[in-house]
């Protein structure tokens, strides 16, 4: 049979952006190790309600890992201390009774906190609306078969596509850098035939503006280290590639002799 | 009165749908413009649907309750997405496809409808893949397909096993292109809580911003639903904490039939539940089938771990009972078999609630490293939630209730029983029948956004040119949005002593053991006695807390599991009506001499469109008769 758990949480509790935030302290006795954290979190959720206490408020939707939703620092590390794996996959075996647990909303300067652990990441939505994406309006598209693919790019494509948005990379680094994030979708299309046409105005794009509202990289690799689907730390580097090359070639004189 | 006209346009099969095009009023590009049309729900129907109304001129307004419209629960479809393109030369054809569906539905979908979806199911892929979809490929560049449960061809496109994640990516970034244009405005965190009609047209609807707590209302000359489906009426599901009924609901309250509400997929491939504080079931993609093995201990009184069992001493039950499809059996049939087993005692695990799903002889025979090639996430997936490794024990999997085949009722232009207001995707009833198959959530998600409603939505509005939308300081407005204001802040005045939670689990539980996997007349009359008296009981004592001036997910929550506590009575009712078995929905009385769903066409060869009468009056019932004159109807064999 399972285990029972009995654990120390703080947990941050903020009313709005404007408000002053704390940390509550709470016992959350008998947690089965075999309760998911989100799943933790509601039992303390219908506690708090039988207290009389509003209940926390917290991001979460499909609960396996795929949505992006959900994400919090668990004991400082964004989505807790098991590798590639989102907040809500991360079940309470990994802990042990009577540990002290401390959740706060993901940190960033450009995640402004909404309400407890909720925060606000549209700025993501913002990079990928700048040009993260194909135009290829509905109906003018080729037969499927008529663009070959290597296998090897297809792959690398769906590396950097498995990107869930979570905001995780954001959350970990030092400079609240969203390099990882832009990175990922970039490489999504740039190195795919389709994208190609588009490749240097959508880099020059999406670049400038992830640095409208968000910090500089200075190659930490913490977002790699936290990011739930390990979309590698290179895809930055290819990104900087482009965009400088992008640089050039969206200016059409000098791209004459680049 | 509720007019069930299907509007199937005349001709053959074959050419209704370019007949139907050719038939369709038109509206000239610069006139698009003149036009607003509201979209609710951000997942593959509504962004596939926005994108291309946006692309086409039209003004269009999103609304999502989720914060970045690439969180809809499309995107945890795992397996794939169907397309008859025949790129594996195993004689997969359009009609092929049609006739895998409609029979796979169990005979009880609309033939023209399901013929136009395996139609446009070639362009979907061709659309995808030019907007950098990364499906799998082969070395030479081309595309690779599998096969996927009920289907005997390899016609399912997929991207690992998250498929459902790179085609909303796909929709999305077209969605995103739009709203850079600003042709599309987007409405994040906004949860539609009603619909707004006016003279009998839907004209609008009503918003309650969720980090404001402010009820606000929007107007178009049409509006359209992609809201997803109601599996969790169950309580525990496959979906996603959030989805919800409740615009279709609230659509259905004004007007809006709503469809073979008792139609209700149960996938067969799911982790089973641990304890009573789980809050969902984990989806385990019914790829897996295609090279695991289906089993149970022969012996009920069984306790040795799996590896420690014979092979004789094992009941690969899918394998005897199906020779020709074994473990790839439709959905609903493995379904009802792991309940027939684990009910007879052979169950596994802790719980003695689950099956075994084994890879041991896949393993053996591809190798590891090619097992871990196709299915790595998902086996990652579970070991992270059950702590058991899958590549050296089986998995043990359940059925849980997942997709909802009945919906809104719509007629051949996706339109429903209120003129102006259209239903795509998982809301409507349309394509599935009383099973869908497996792969077909993605097509007719795609389907309906891409290739159908941004035709026939022009059909409905060029006379409408001229017009101008509803202003919102029109009554039909203000009253709407004092009705939502008021629902909304009641539930704080309340002192109760439970959450929504609670009520929402016993309201699960009912349905789950009468309305389940296989039901019967006592039982189902026994469940529409009990949940009236748990609406009553939920709407007294349900316990909300906080402000509705502000984010409140305990309020968000209260008012969907309100709509639930309706609508789990008429799922209820639909069962009880439909007294054949027929795809997911099996009666107890209505079965062959070996165990099967056994059909009613005499009776039942209907549609069961059901329109509201008014809060706490039975709805009443309005049949749309199928007819099949392209496909004979036999007794679904898998044997």
């Amino acid at each position: 049979m399972s285990k029972n758990l009995d654990l120390k949480l703080r947990i941050w509790r903020q009313d709005g952006p404007d408000a002053p935030g704390s940390f509550l302290d709470i016992e959350a006795k008998g947690i089965s190790e075999d309760a998911s954290f989100l799943e933790m979190l509601d039992t303390v959720n219908e506690r708090l309600l039988d207290d009389d206490v509003e209940p926390i408020n917290f991001p979460h939707d499909c609960r396996e890992g795929i949505c992006g939703t959900c994400g919090m620092m668990v004991n400082g590390r964004a989505h807790g201390p098991e590798k590639a794996t989102a907040t809500c996959q991360l079940h309470m075996r990994k802990f042990d009774d009577g540990d002290e647990i401390t959740v706060e909303p993901w940190r960033a300067a450009s995640f402004p906190v909404i309400k407890d652990l909720v925060v606000d990441r549209s700025p993501l939505d913002r990079i990928v609306e700048a040009g993260g994406f194909i135009s290829a309006p509905t109906g003018t598209a080729p037969d499927a078969n008529q663009i070959l693919i290597p296998k090897e790019a297809a792959e690398m494509s769906m590396d950097a596509a498995s990107c869930i948005g979570c905001g995780a990379c954001v959350a970990s680094c030092p400079n609240s850098a969203a390099q990882l994030f832009t990175a990922a979708k970039l490489t999504h299309l740039n190195v795919l035939p389709q994208g190609q046409p588009e490749r240097w105005k959508r880099t020059e794009a999406m670049v400038e503006t992830m640095e409208e509202y968000f910090g500089a990289c200075t190659n930490h690799g913490e977002c790699h280290e936290a990011c739930p689907k390990e979309i590698p730390l290179d895809f930055i580097a290819f990104m900087n590639r482009d965009y400088i090359k992008a640089k050039i070639k969206n200016r059409s004189l000098a791209s004459q002799i680049s | 009165m509720i007019n069930l006209d299907s509007k199937v346009p005349d001709g053959p099969l074959a050419d209704k749908w370019d007949n139907h095009r050719f038939a369709m009023k038109l509206i000239n590009p610069p006139n698009k413009r003149k036009f607003k049309v509201i979209v609710v729900g951000s997942g593959l129907a509504g962004a596939s649907a926005a994108a291309s109304l946006g692309e086409l001129g039209y003004n269009v307004d999103v609304f999502t309750y989720h914060d970045s419209p690439r969180r809809a629960h499309s995107i945890s479809a795992q397996g794939g997405i169907n397309g008859a393109k025949n790129y594996q030369n195993d004689a997969d054809s359009i009609h092929r496809l049609f006739y895998d569906t409609v029979k796979g539905g169990d005979y009880r979908s609309r033939e023209a409808n399901v013929y136009r979806l395996s139609q446009v199911s070639v362009d979907i892929i061709d659309q995808c893949i030019a907007q950098g979809v990364p499906f799998a490929r082969e070395y030479g560049g081309l595309l690779a397909n599998r096969s996927f449960g009920g289907a005997q061809v390899s016609r399912t496109f997929y991207a690992r096993g998250q498929t459902g994640q790179q085609l909303l990516l796909g929709a999305y970034q077209a969605m995103a292109a739009q709203i850079a244009t600003g042709k599309v405005t987007l409405h994040n965190r906004s949860d539609v809580l009603d619909i707004v009609t006016k003279d009998g047209e839907a004209c609008g609807v009503v918003v309650r911003d969720l980090l404001t707590g402010q009820v606000s209302s929007h107007s178009a000359h049409a509006v359209v639903l992609a809201t997803g489906g109601y599996g969790n009426v169950y309580y525990l599901s496959t979906n996603a904490l959030a989805c919800n009924v409740t615009a279709s609901w609230r659509a259905h309250r004004k007007g809006a039939a709503f469809a073979n509400p008792c139609f209700g997929q149960i996938h067969p491939t799911c982790i089973p539940a641990g304890d009573e504080f789980q809050s969902k079931l984990t989806l385990m993609s019914e790829s897996l089938r295609n090279d695991g093995r289906i089993w149970v201990p022969r012996d009920i009184d069984e306790s040795r771990s799996a590896d420690q069992i014979s092979e004789a001493e094992r009941y690969y039950y899918l394998e005897e009972k199906y020779p020709t499809f074994g473990n790839l059996v439709p959905r609903d049939v493995a379904s009802r078999n792991a309940k027939t087993v684990v009910d007879q005692g052979h169950g596994v695990g802790e719980l003695k609630n689950g099956v075994y799903l084994d890879f041991a002889d896949s393993i053996g025979r591809e190798g590891i490293d090619v097992i871990r090639e196709r299915y790595g996430n998902l086996f990652d997936m579970y070991e992270r939630i059950t702590g058991e490794d899958p590549y050296r024990q089986p998995m043990r999997i359940y059925p849980a209730s997942h997709y909802s085949m009945g919906g809104l009722w719509v007629d051949y232009n996706l339109m429903t029983t209120v003129p102006g207001l259209y239903a795509l995707g998982e809301c409507n009833f349309s394509d599935h029948g009383a099973n869908r198959l497996g792969a077909s959530a993605l097509m007719q998600g795609l389907a309906d956004g891409y290739f159908v409603l941004p035709y026939t939505i022009g059909d409905y509005l060029a006379p409408k040119l001229g017009n101008a939308a509803i202003p919102t300081d029109d009554p039909v407005f203000t009253e709407a949005v004092a009705e939502v204001d008021t629902r909304t802040r009641h539930w704080l005045s309340k002192s109760g002593t439970k959450s929504a939670d609670h009520y929402h689990r016993e309201l699960g539980t009912v349905l789950r053991d009468y309305c389940g996997m296989a039901r019967d007349k006592t039982g189902l009359e026994k469940a529409l006695s009990e949940i009236p008296a748990i609406r009553e009981e939920f709407r007294k004592d349900v316990k909300v807390l906080g402000s509705a001036d502000g984010l409140n997910q305990s309020l968000e929550k209260v008012n969907r599991v309100d709509d639930f506590m309706e609508l789990a009575e008429l799922v209820v009712r639909d069962a009880l009506d439909r007294e054949e078995s027929c795809g997911a929905h099996f009666r107890d009385e209505s079965q062959t001499d070996e165990g099967e769903a056994l059909r009613d066409d005499d009776n039942y060869s209907y549609v069961a469109a059901w329109e509201w009468k008014g809060p706490n009056q039975p709805q009443e019932l309005h049949k749309e008769h199928l007819e099949f004159e392209n496909i004979e109807l036999t007794q679904r064999s898998y044997k």
